[in-house]
């Protein structure tokens, strides 16, 4: 059977490092990039007599994504011990949750290709990451020793664990994507999947088309792209559909993505599955949250994406494809809401950012909070190009000038001589000028040959070094050569 | 002799008169603990030197009349309390060198009391066992016979104040391990209400049991002890909030109409005859002042001893896995690569008791055994508490005996680890529910052991079991500790 007679089965477990300035359980920075080990004491070390004391912040964030994913919030969870050796795992146990996690069922909502798709929230819990392995060699096999660095050991995690909604690769990339975003827009993880701050293990089984019953499922592991999720779970779906193919029975086992090769290796089987003996944590009381608590982080909360995309559908009348492009990502909304604030052609600001902005930044490089065009001042360039101040043609130029610089396009336009040229006796000079240079055109024209007339509007404007107003100089060749046929 | 045979509080009114001064006190034990402890073995790691440092420092904060009441007397510390860059090896070839980066709560509120600290004492490995035995450094001498144990785990803290080495110690107590030692040498031991005293750099045991508390020669000792030790921590969410009372102004109050419940379970078959009669005289004793001796039920005892070993060695399991050699502790010469240094390094670091319980710990949570052992046992955990909650609505005290028999002969036990985990049959109920209970002398047995009474009281009941400890102290008599002359 072909791939598409399969129903393809999803489920993600996505881990979110919160970005809160202390670790979960200890006072310990949390930023990234610092030098090994620099970032811990006795508790994230796990040195014996050693108590964990919750950070609070961690709890609010957490309640905050349940709240941005419509999740049933527990006023009462606990912590659990998860226990297992390794070496980067300072106590040999994660403190998590297991039975009574901190956020119960939501769901999440996005598009794909058009079609509005639902993603039901099984649970999201609160739990501490584990610090880092550093091998001397390519790989653990040819090392001669390891290193352990902890300090990211004991900073805050969310593991959203999504139900098996998803039915294709893309859907789960989405989905991804979209946990992202919101994640971002509440301000609760940065999310950068290169940094590790969002990772993401997959579960995923084949049935026949129109089947109820969900086939055998493999985890796949170590995908640390949006991409690479896609990919690995296309490869996935297809090693499964081959298998089912053949009568044979898919094992239930995990398996880890090789971007490089672009394939998936078994990692262990289920027999060898850890068993981590899960119990209550006894060196933590249970968290108990107030309504009170729960609705100042509701009030706080700022407007998710969804009703964003609405809003600006509503009120600006901005296409969908718009408004999704630039509600996904909240940097850019913020951008787009602080520039309409000054200048009300919604859809003129939106094609901008969407094209010379986006452009400019993908070049670049750069995150849209770290831009240096103020939003007010990307306003008044519009202003300016309504007044006729400057022409559509210039505006690209002094954008690019703001961006660069940061100056406002008023001192721009005033110091590079980039005004427009609407005084009609000065445009009127370079019309006749340039008539003058270009006979075999003109003479063209005068024969009847209208679209020449593009040649010299062009001409017009370079003679003028882009300034002149375009419009005039239309009317005005129009007219100088009216003049000549009645001559 | 003069100073050793001092109590603390006499101590305190000669500082405060200026009579002697905190220097005099501590070389007075050091000479003590330079004559008997070879042949007793309390300590572990001695800091006699520290000591005297800091009883200088006493001594001058006495002459600024900054002193607080136990300011100036001498104390010893269990090994599993984390002393910072002082070994803290619980005992355990694991920890043989292990220097702590920081001091555990109640080392630092024992150092700001102005206590000299004298040294760290013996224990069983890790605090599991019941005689001290299984220390990796060898036993712990019962000083009132040097053939028999001190009992344990906190065997070294007490036998250290049996012995005049010290007028303090603090011990630790997951199911007994302060107030069977207690009753072994003759002394006071407390093991307060679950979250009084901080755990925070405690070495743990079983977390949701283990509790620190004080070993001095009498109860007026010990409640001026606990009362340095209680205190919130904030650095352990488990610490109860709230103030503490000063104990000491609980002493000394009338005891007419104190309803005192003795529960039958507790007066079993195996129950040592002379034990019984001591527990029968102390009785009759606060019936004599006026108390009301109730009959009650605790129907689930028989069950604490089961409930307790799942707990414990299940919580003991995960506390005792960060000893996989990357960090501190013991790291195997025989290493290959990570799995191979977990292996080896647990396997010469602990000693059969400690992998023993972490066996039977793991066995409990396993996948298939967790709802038949681990679940079950938190559920008859709950029933215990119930059986007390039961208890002290009707009665405010509970009076019963410590252990089932007088301190053990050397190796008697430690071959039937069965039979060592009978030792704590009554004690640890009182770890199960959370609720306060101590130790005290009941007298002395035919062949000259001492005796010990267990007093339970209602959560955070502390001041009523220690007035009424207090009372049945005073009534009963002292029975005087062992002199060590040779
Ligand atoms: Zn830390």
């Amino acid at each position: 059977m072909p791939l598409n007679d399969y129903t393809i089965v999803i489920g993600l477990e996505v881990h979110a490092e919160l970005m809160t300035k202390s670790k979960l359980f200890c006072g310990c920075s949390t930023s990234f990039g610092s030098e090994a080990n620099s970032q811990v004491c006795p508790r994230c070390l796990g040195l014996p007599g050693t108590l964990p004391v919750l950070n609070k912040k961690a709890v609010e964030y957490a309640v905050k994504a349940g709240l941005a994913f419509d999740c049933d919030i527990s006023k009462y969870s606990k912590f659990d011990r998860k226990n297992y050796f390794y070496p980067d795992l300072s106590k040999a146990y994660q403190i998590s949750q297991f039975d009574q996690p901190i956020c119960g069922k939501g769901h999440v909502e996005f598009y794909v290709g058009g079609e509005k798709k639902v993603v039901g929230i099984n649970r999201i819990h609160l739990e501490e990451e584990a610090g880092k392995s550093v091998h001397s060699g390519a790989t653990i096999s040819d090392s001669e020793f390891s290193l352990e660095d902890y300090n990211r050991c004991g900073i805050p995690l969310i593991e959203i664990v999504s139900e098996p909604d998803m039915r294709s690769p893309e859907e789960a990339r989405i989905y991804m994507e979209t946990l992202r975003n919101i994640l971002r827009y509440v301000a609760v993880s940065d999310c950068k999947m290169e940094e590790g701050s969002l990772r993401c293990d997959a579960n995923i089984s084949l049935m026949p088309k129109g089947a109820t019953k969900y086939g055998t499922r493999t985890e796949i592991k170590n995908m640390n792209s949006f991409r690479a999720v896609q990919k690995a779970l296309e490869y996935e779906a297809l090693r499964h559909a081959k298998i089912l193919d053949r009568g044979e029975k898919i094992v239930q086992e995990t398996r880890t993505w090789d971007d490089i090769a672009g394939i998936t290796a078994s990692m262990r089987s289920k027999e060898e599955a850890h068993d981590y003996r899960y119990f209550p944590e006894p060196d933590l009381v249970p968290i108990v949250l107030t309504d009170e608590f729960i609705d100042d982080i509701k009030n706080g909360l700022p407007e998710l994406p969804v009703a964003k995309f609405h809003r600006y559908v509503d009120e600006y009348e901005l296409p969908e494809y718009d408004a999704e492009l630039i509600t996904a990502d909240k940097d850019l909304a913020e951008y787009f809401e602080a520039v309409i604030a000054n200048y009300k052609d919604y859809k003129a600001v939106s094609n901008w950012l969407m094209g010379e902005f986006m452009r400019l930044v993908n070049e670049q490089s750069v995150e849209i909070s770290e831009i240096k065009v103020k939003p007010e001042d990307l306003a008044m360039m519009f202003t300016l190009q309504e007044k006729g101040v400057i022409s559509s043609k210039i505006a690209k130029t002094v954008f690019e000038e703001m961006f660069h610089s940061g100056k406002d396009p008023e001192t721009i336009v005033k110091e590079k001589g980039l005004v427009q040229i609407s005084d009609a006796s000065e445009i009127e000079k370079i019309v006749l000028d340039v008539i003058e240079k270009n006979p075999g055109p003109v003479a063209q024209y005068l024969d009847g040959k209208e679209r020449v007339l593009g040649f010299l509007v062009g001409q017009v404007m370079k003679l003028s070094k882009g300034k002149a107003n375009p419009q005039m100089a239309n009317d005005y060749l129009r007219a100088a050569l009216a003049k000549m046929v009645k001559n | 002799m003069e100073i050793l045979n001092r109590s603390a509080l006499e101590l305190r009114d000669l500082l405060d008169k200026r009579e002697i001064s905190s220097r005099d006190i501590v070389e007075a034990y050091i000479k003590r603990i330079e004559a008997v402890e070879p042949r007793v073995n309390s300590f572990v790691t001695l800091t006699l030197e520290e000591a005297l440092k800091d009883a200088d420092r006493a001594d001058e904060m006495i002459k600024n009349n900054t002193q607080t009441v136990l300011t100036g007397i001498p104390i010893a510390l269990k090994d599993n309390m984390s002393t910072y860059h002082v070994k803290t090896t619980c005992c355990s070839k694991m920890l043989e060198n292990y220097l702590p980066p920081f001091d555990a709560t109640v080392v630092k509120l024992v150092k700001e009391a102005g206590m000299p600290i004298l040294g760290k004492t013996n224990m069983d490995e890790f605090a599991m066992g019941s005689s001290t035995e299984t220390s990796y450094f060898g036993p712990t001498k019962n000083p009132w016979n040097l053939d028999y144990v001190p009992g344990g785990s906190s065997g070294g803290s007490a036998a250290s104040v049996a012995a005049r080495e010290t007028p303090f110690s603090l011990g630790s107590d997951t199911g007994g391990s302060i107030r069977q030692p207690a009753a072994f040498n003759g002394i006071v031991g407390i093991k307060p209400t679950y979250g009084l005293v901080s755990r925070y750099g405690v070495l743990p045991f079983a977390s949701s049991l283990d509790q620190v508390g004080p070993f001095a020669r009498n109860v007026a000792d010990s409640a001026a002890l606990l009362s340095v030790l209680a205190k919130h921590d904030s650095l352990e969410t488990t610490s109860l909030k709230g103030p503490r009372p000063d104990y000491l102004n609980a002493l000394g109050r009338d005891i007419k109409g104190l309803k005192v419940g003795v529960p039958k379970e507790f007066f079993i078959d195996g129950l040592n005859k002379e034990i019984e009669a001591a527990v029968k005289k102390a009785l009759d004793a606060l019936k004599a002042l006026g108390a009301e001796i109730i009959d009650i039920c605790l129907p689930h005892s028989d069950k604490a001893l089961a409930t307790y070993y799942l707990v414990a060695t299940a919580e003991c399991s995960s506390n005792m896995a960060r000893f996989d050699g990357v960090r501190f502790g013991h790291r195997s010469e025989n290493v290959k690569d990570s799995v191979t240094m977990f292996k080896h390094s647990r396997a010469e670091g602990f000693g059969p008791e400690v992998k023993r319980r972490i066996m039977l710990g793991t066995y409990a949570l396993s996948a298939g055994y967790y709802d038949a052992y681990y679940l079950k046992a938190l559920k008859v955990r709950r029933l215990i508490k119930e059986d007390f909650d039961q208890a002290f609505s009707q009665v405010d005290v509970i009076v019963t005996p410590t252990t089932p028999s007088t301190a053990f002969k050397f190796g008697e036990k430690v071959q039937d680890p069965v039979s060592m985990y009978l030792s704590d049959v009554f004690t640890t109920t009182a770890n199960l529910a959370g609720i306060p209970a101590l130790s005290m002398p009941a007298g002395l047995s035919s062949n000259n052991l001492p005796i010990g009474v267990q007093i339970f009281a209602p959560r955070l009941g502390e001041e009523i079991m220690l007035n009424a400890a207090f009372a049945l102290e005073k009534a009963l008599g002292s029975i005087g500790l062992p002199t060590l002359e040779v």
